[in-house]
């Protein structure tokens, strides 16, 4: 995984609440292979009409915007379906963060899990910065994780919380399932007093 | 020193804790791992970190969201398809996890397939890959979905990092209405607390109509904890738990069924146990509830009328969510929902497609006719023989709806069974997400009963009204 630590770039304003994750990407892409990338698929139904062509009211299609690296959403930002490819989506269209009143608990564990920053900050500030950037007032946001603070180019700064662990796992760009196998000795003695307290779960031997 | 009060919730969280770090992350040891044919980036991951699959003896599985209903003949599926269902079997045998595949009659959704062979039990740690995991709460588990970076871990490692949620408790007390079922009860509560309103909370469902509640019930209950938006759903074990679970395939047998019933007892929340979220509920007011809009919180009772963003005290925010939804699903404010004209009818998918859904179902469809198009599609190999048993196929097929082989179908667009662009479908599944049936689909959720209602009047029908034929 990729190091995160701080990022100033572009942001999208995206103004609405309970952005499921089958907007995010609609289920008929799932069977996609993973290196073919997701980036396209991103918010399809909304990006794009019936045909094909862009739906040019679409924030995704707003010059402005055009090389964002954040989006700035409302409360429940991924809420729905577990699909990991809507981190995958957004990621490969080139966002590395997400800034947002609450999340979906699924799609923020699957964000912190690719480098996806999930910042949560209150809705009154989201959509202050909502709509200081439609308003045009800035396009950029400066999310430093180290400082765990977001800074807008009007001097505004929003500090954020995260858990220290998912944090220095960010910084670092540690792989979470690496991490975990530091921790194989504690894991082992927990098994075998597990498995000697719950024999009825080993799997009987004919299916 | 006094001993301390704990929840349900508590006591299954603290018995699979292996290590906790500063800051509340805690390394949660996983009881059963359930898979499905969506899990192939989870194997694709392990394999890039050059692990194996730690515990294939906890690992079992089922092909069911990419899975035609028509056929379950390979070849005749796309080969996209073909080719996730296929790997899912390869990885399987791979790796030793326990397939029930396409040849096997215990095939089916994980969710309906996992309690149904008594995998799913009290006290244990279930997850998969797949949201509506919290369905397993239903016997008294910690269940929730994962995305595919935690499938990875679990298979690699048997453990997840969890922060602890809070705990909710959600009571219902009285009789319900006839025809009221855990669907119309589950929808009650998400229009209630909103679809974000259990976000960071684990919901335990209490009172005397849970309690009355079947297995069936209260797994379709579960099942939409997640629409609410917490993490999982569950209910104390009683003795209709264990009911269900005797003779179960994988249930304990002999001596370790009386220590696993020491265990399953000690579970239930402890009298004077405290809940930081408290909701009551009054059975007696639930009425048959149907979506409206594009989440599941937006619902109403069948005798209701379609909000206007316009009136009452409304939010700036919610104002804009329903001005999108009304204009998704083509609907006029003000007008009552009864009637509301419906093109097409889907009874399956994880939260209604067990033998009980299908007998409430066939009761409201017995000596009708369908007036548009009506799939049935049993959630299991076994829920279908048991059907078939029972002659509640040909009370479908005679009333023109088509029974189909298990499989997620149309809860999710993703396998052939679609919703056209514009259609109204009336949906026992779980979400009415904007294109989740389809693009451009208009999904109303609803009870099993509510959904047959549908399909024999072609309209969305007070099923209390209609009751049966004969």
């Amino acid at each position: 995984m990729k190091p995160f630590v701080r990022l100033q770039a572009c942001a999208i304003p995206y103004d609405a609440s309970n952005v499921d994750t089958d907007q995010i990407v609609p289920a008929r892409f799932l069977s996609r292979a993973r290196q073919d990338g997701f980036g396209g698929q991103l918010f399809h139904d909304l990006r794009f009409g019936t045909d094909g062509t862009p739906n040019a009211a679409f924030i995704l299609h707003d010059p402005a915007f055009r090389d964002a690296r954040i989006i700035v959403a409302d409360e429940n930002f991924g809420c729905g379906s577990s699909r990991e490819v809507a981190v995958w989506a957004l990621m490969d269209y080139g966002i590395q963060a997400v800034i947002a009143a609450s999340f979906g608990e699924i799609f923020h564990s699957n964000s912190l899990k690719n480098g996806l920053l999930p910042v949560t900050l209150p809705a009154g500030v989201t959509r202050g910065l909502r709509n200081a950037l439609l308003e045009g007032s800035y396009r950029h946001l400066d999310i430093d994780l180290h400082g765990q603070v977001v800074r807008t180019p009007d001097g505004e700064e929003h500090a954020f919380a995260i858990d220290p662990l998912r944090r220095q796992l960010l910084l670092q760009g540690t792989d979470e399932i690496q991490f975990t196998l530091e921790h194989k000795a504690e894991l082992d003695a927990f098994e075998q007093d597990y498995d000697r307290d719950f024999p009825w779960l080993a799997r009987p031997a004919t299916g | 020193m006094k001993e301390t009060v704990r929840t349900l919730y508590d006591k299954i969280w603290a018995r699979h804790a292996v290590v906790t770090r500063e800051g509340g992350l805690t390394l949660l040891h996983v009881g059963r791992h359930y898979i499905h044919d969506g899990s192939h980036a989870g194997f694709r991951e392990l394999a890039r970190l050059g692990l194996k699959l730690r515990r294939p003896d906890r690992t079992f599985g089922s092909p069911d969201h990419y899975l035609s209903t028509l056929t379950h003949d390979l070849t005749q599926m796309t080969a996209e398809r073909a080719r996730v269902i296929q790997v899912m079997g390869d990885n399987a045998s791979a790796s030793g996890a326990t397939l029930f595949g396409l040849d096997d009659v215990r095939q089916g959704i994980m969710h309906v397939v996992g309690p149904e062979q008594g995998l799913t039990q009290p006290g244990m740690v279930i997850v998969c890959g797949d949201s509506h995991t919290a369905t397993h709460g239903a016997l008294g588990a910690l269940a929730f979905g994962i995305g595919a970076s935690e499938v990875a871990h679990v298979m690699g490692t048997q453990t997840l990092w969890q922060k602890k949620s809070r705990n909710m408790r959600i009571s219902i007390n009285g009789r319900l209405q006839r025809w009221v079922s855990a669907k119309d009860i589950i929808l009650a509560i998400i229009a209630r607390i909103g679809i974000g309103g259990g976000v960071g909370h684990v919901i335990e469902y209490a009172g005397e109509t849970i309690r009355s509640l079947s297995i069936e019930g209260r797994l379709s209950l579960c099942n939409m904890s997640i629409e609410g938006g917490a993490r999982a759903g569950m209910v104390a074990p009683d003795d209709s738990t264990f009911q269900y679970l005797a003779g179960r395939p994988y249930a304990p047998q002999r001596a370790h069924w009386d220590s696993a019933m020491t265990y399953w007892k000690g579970l239930p929340s402890d009298a004077g146990a405290v809940f930081d979220t408290e909701l009551d509920l009054d059975a007696k007011d639930i009425e048959p509830m149907v979506t409206w809009g594009t989440n599941p919180a937006q619902a109403l009772p069948i005798s209701g009328r379609i909000p206007d963003p316009a009136e009452g005290d409304v939010a700036a925010d919610q104002r804009r969510d329903m001005g999108k939804a009304l204009e998704y699903m083509g609907l006029q404010p003000g007008v009552p929902i009864e009637g509301l004209r419906i093109d097409r009818v889907f009874i399956g998918s994880c939260t209604n497609s067990r033998i009980e859904d299908l007998r409430e179902a066939a009761r409201v469809a017995d000596g009708r006719k369908a007036l548009i198009p009506a799939l049935v599609v049993p959630g299991s190999g076994l829920v279908k023989a048991q059907a078939e048993a029972e002659g509640l196929h040909r009370v479908f097929i005679d009333a023109g709806f088509e029974w189909r082989l298990p499989g997620c179908s149309m809860c999710v667009g993703m396998n052939g069974d679609t919703v056209a662009p514009g259609e109204h479908c009336a949906s026992t599944s779980n979400r009415n997400f904007v294109g989740r049936q389809g693009k451009g689909a208009r999904t109303h959720l609803l009870s099993p009963a509510m959904a047959a209602a549908a399909a024999v009047t072609g309209r969305l029908t007070d099923v209390r009204r209609l009751g049966s034929a004969s």
